[in-house]
């Protein structure tokens, strides 16, 4: 609103955060709100990478941990661990990461595809890299991160669902 | 005028055309019944003639020309040129379901016209031309000397900025008889240069001459929704009395008040509509101003304790304690005041359910050859409209069944020393927490040996098998229970009394009956006020706190170890009343940690679903609390075991046990 000089191109604006040393991006217009961490409802008979809902002004949102979803190991929960509320529609949920960064504009002519490299991050979340000073920013799908229908939700909870069965 | 768009009025028009149509219904079953009242046909008239108004101006050709024929029939009837007879109150209802249907394939695209509503329009015409001709005598000379109207029409500037468009009152009148053009004018005072001109202001007049033997309310109902915008001379072709030319004066008639209702309510359904543009998706509420007003008000007051409390906070001192607690007792109370004028909002009269049914009694009298009389009583009580939607299906069932199976024929109630009319009613009123809808009839009651003879057939119980009443009158709740001796298309097909059950408990409710041989049967159905709070015991396991609805409750207690039984397979029973029910520990299903294990140390609640008792193993009870139900698919998705979630007195979130969902949890896990 206040960038009244800007360039005819229109940059997409993306919100990034640091995870496990990587810089990440989000698309600034599906951010909600940015808050910092505080105890969350375990839901039962969800993947581990759900933490649980939050009380966010009345609506019950869901809480991911990001790292535990690209299957890193999981950090302990401070005051200065950073949740990021992200809207898909009309569904809000909110992803831990470990610390905001910065607001950055990215030209999207110069978004480059995801090379497969089998990396420690799982490829299929990401939209493309692109470059901001010199550092590589990944940039987030979050439609893809949170789906209720995805099959590898199912997936992953399948091992949750036998740990039950075993404990009974 | 074309800037507008009128599709976003559809929903409205929609909505207050079936309204009008549930009148009319309610009305023509009124005269049915021999009531002579003339205001009845006059409602009846009103309503068929704000649809056709509505249809016409949104375009909907079809529905205006079907309505159009109806309303000219009523017209006859209101002018007393047509008796009301069985025929025609039959004719009209049958139109008002082909206006229904045309209304909801109107509603969702489809083509309108149909051959049914074909039919039914030739049998309208030829029951108001049959009767146009024996009317001239009855009418007397002055009508018959009528061969045409004479009209000027001078439109008033702002015509075209009200919708509407003097193109359709030409169509209208074209329908009705030959018309001329005789003169059209530039009123006076209209602007002299084409600079001056405003595009979306009218500055013309016709003067119009209408041939043929139209009745004067046909014309007049055509200009009937330009009543205000247009200036009007009507006089009759003839020249006879001059005393006949009606000046309709620009002032607001009673007709003005329809058009005005409806552009208020498409700025109150507009906020709604913005989300859901198109007529077909969503729900929406008609909210009386009254409510909406308490809501405003109790804002208000909202605001302002808000502020007096900020004040306070801005430079608190130690002094000002009490002017603090005052403020948030008057916080407190306001928020309840909100809180339960929130709710009602979403409360409805049932009465718009009951309304449903003097039609249904009115049609099964005729396909059964019953004689019926139909009581209605409570219609005003309230619920809400989740829960409304919901229990129309059975309660229809329960009418029908009423009727079919309940009520004896004439022959038979004479013979039982009965009167030969047999008595249905429906009754509606709270009782503590719930609503309780009663349907009774003075039928024949329950046929105990037929029941129980098909129970046996059906080896629902054994031979020789001892019932008390009310076993038997449980019988019938059992999936694929009928006793009909042949299926009609109205009941005994065996889809019956379990599926009302089922619908009933899945909200939340109870349905029994009580039934004394020959003197007829009550149904009676238990409901919650709402689905949107439910109250609910707070329970712990390990740090997890979850909350069990307190109607599935039967019981909770503390075991010692000795009591619980373990059976092959791992599971664990304890004897309960007679009976051994199975434990299942809430921290295994749902994998909680640091819970208590040991079966003394904790509590076991005692559950019931689909009439089977479990034990529910947890820490510890916390209290009863009032939860206010929030879906998890509203942002996640279904979890089994949890049917919703709720914010707690700390701001944290607390999830709704599903006692259905768990207990099936429990059985998959042990067949593992």
């Amino acid at each position: 609103m206040y960038q009244d000089n800007q360039t005819a191109t229109p940059m997409l604006q993306q919100l990034t955060f640091t995870l496990a040393g990587e810089e990440y991006g989000v698309d600034i217009l599906s951010v909600r709100e940015i808050r910092s961490w505080s105890r969350v409802t375990r839901i039962p008979q969800t993947p581990d990478y759900v933490l649980g809902v939050l009380n966010l002004r009345g609506a019950v949102v869901p809480i991911m941990d990001l790292r535990l979803r690209f299957g890193l190991k999981r950090e302990s929960y401070g005051d200065d661990t950073v949740m990021i509320v992200v809207a898909i529609g009309k569904r809000l949920f909110g992803i831990v990461v470990d610390a905001v960064s910065d607001v950055i504009d990215i030209d999207p002519a110069a978004i480059k595809p995801v090379p497969d490299m089998g990396a420690v991050v799982d490829i299929r979340y990401l939209k493309g890299l692109a470059t901001h000073v010199e550092r590589m920013v990944m940039l987030l799908d979050v439609e893809k991160l949170m789906r209720p229908e995805d099959v590898e939700t199912l997936e992953a909870a399948l091992p949750a669902i036998q740990e039950v069965e075993v404990a009974a | 005028m074309s800037a507008v768009d009128l599709t976003q009025f559809h929903k409205t028009f929609f909505d207050e055309s079936l309204e009008g149509l549930d009148a009319m219904e309610a009305a023509l079953l009124q005269l049915d019944a021999g009531s002579s009242d003339g205001e009845l046909v006059h409602t009846i008239f009103r309503a068929a003639h704000s649809i056709k108004g509505g249809a016409a101006t949104f375009g909907f050709v079809d529905v205006a020309a079907f309505t159009h024929v109806a309303e000219s029939l009523l017209e006859e009837v209101r002018s007393e040129r047509k008796a009301v007879d069985a025929e025609l109150i039959e004719l009209l209802l049958r139109s008002v379901d082909c206006l229904r249907a045309m209304l909801d394939r109107s509603s969702a695209g489809q083509p309108v016209g149909d051959a049914e509503s074909e039919v039914l329009r030739v049998e309208l015409v030829r029951l108001v031309s049959g009767e146009q001709g024996e009317g001239t005598t009855a009418v007397g000379p002055q009508a018959a000397a009528v061969n045409g109207w004479e009209i000027v029409f001078t439109a008033l500037p702002h015509l075209l900025r009200t919708g509407n468009d003097p193109i359709r009152i030409f169509r209208e009148l074209q329908a009705l008889g030959q018309l001329d053009v005789v003169r059209v004018f530039i009123v006076d005072g209209a602007p002299e240069h084409l600079s001056e001109i405003d595009p979306t202001s009218c500055y013309m007049g016709w003067a119009l001459r209408l041939h043929g033997n139209v009745p004067r309310a046909d014309v007049d109902a055509v200009f009937d929704w330009l009543d205000g915008d247009c200036e009007l001379v009507i006089k009759p072709v003839a020249e006879a009395p001059a005393a006949a030319a009606a000046v309709v004066a620009a002032s607001a008639g009673a007709s003005a008040t329809p058009l005005q209702r409806r552009s208020a309510d498409a700025r109150a359904t507009q906020p709604g509509s913005e989300s859901a543009p198109s007529a077909s998706e969503g729900g929406s509420i008609r909210v009386g101003i009254d409510k909406v007003d308490a809501l405003i008000n109790m804002m208000g007051e909202l605001v302002i304790t808000q502020s007096m409390l900020s004040d306070i906070g801005e430079k608190f001192e130690l002094s000002q304690l009490g002017r603090l607690r005052e403020g948030l007792l008057h916080l407190e109370r306001t928020t309840r005041e909100l809180q339960e004028s929130v709710m009602r909002i979403r409360m409805m009269p049932i009465g718009s359910v009951f309304n449903r049914f003097p039609r249904l009694v009115h049609d099964l009298e005729r396909k059964l050859d019953k004689r019926v009389s139909l009581e209605l009583h409570g219609e005003g009580t309230e619920l809400d409209k989740t829960v409304l939607e919901k229990i129309g299906d059975p309660l229809v069932h329960l009418v029908r069944n009423a009727i079919d199976h309940g009520l004896e024929s004439p022959a038979q109630r004479k013979a039982a020393g009965k009167s030969e009319t047999g008595t249905l009613k429906l009754n509606a009123y709270h009782e503590g927490g719930n609503i309780v809808v009663q349907i009774s009839d003075d039928g024949a009651g329950l046929n105990r040996a037929a029941i129980v003879a098909k129970a046996q057939q059906r080896g629902l119980i054994g031979d020789g098998q001892e019932l008390s009443d009310a076993e038997v009158a449980e019988l019938i709740f059992q999936p694929g229970f009928s006793t009909a001796a042949q299926a009609t298309d109205l009941s005994g097909r065996g889809v019956g009394m379990d599926v009302v059950r089922r619908n009933v408990r899945d909200l939340g409710g109870s349905v029994g009956v009580r039934s004394v041989t020959g003197m007829g049967s009550t149904f009676t159905i238990t409901l919650p006020l709402t689905l949107a709070i439910i109250d609910g015991l707070v329970t712990a396991v390990g740090e997890e706190r979850y909350i069990v609805p307190l109607t599935s409750i039967v019981e909770s207690l503390r075991l010692r170890a000795d009591r619980v039984r373990k059976i092959a397979g791992g599971g664990e029973v304890f004897h309960f009343r007679d009976e051994y029910l199975p434990i299942i520990r809430l921290h295994q299903a749902f994998a909680c940690a640091g819970a208590i294990t040991e079966i003394e140390r904790g509590i076991v609640v005692v559950i019931e679903q689909d009439a089977r008792r479990v034990g529910l193993f947890v820490d510890d009870l916390l209290g009863q609390q009032q939860a206010v139900v929030k879906s998890l698919e509203a942002h996640y998705q279904r979890v089994q075991g949890i049917s919703g979630a709720t914010i707690v007195s700390d701001g944290s979130v607390a999830l709704i046990v599903d006692v259905g969902g768990v207990v099936q949890l429990a059985l998959r896990s042990k067949a593992a």
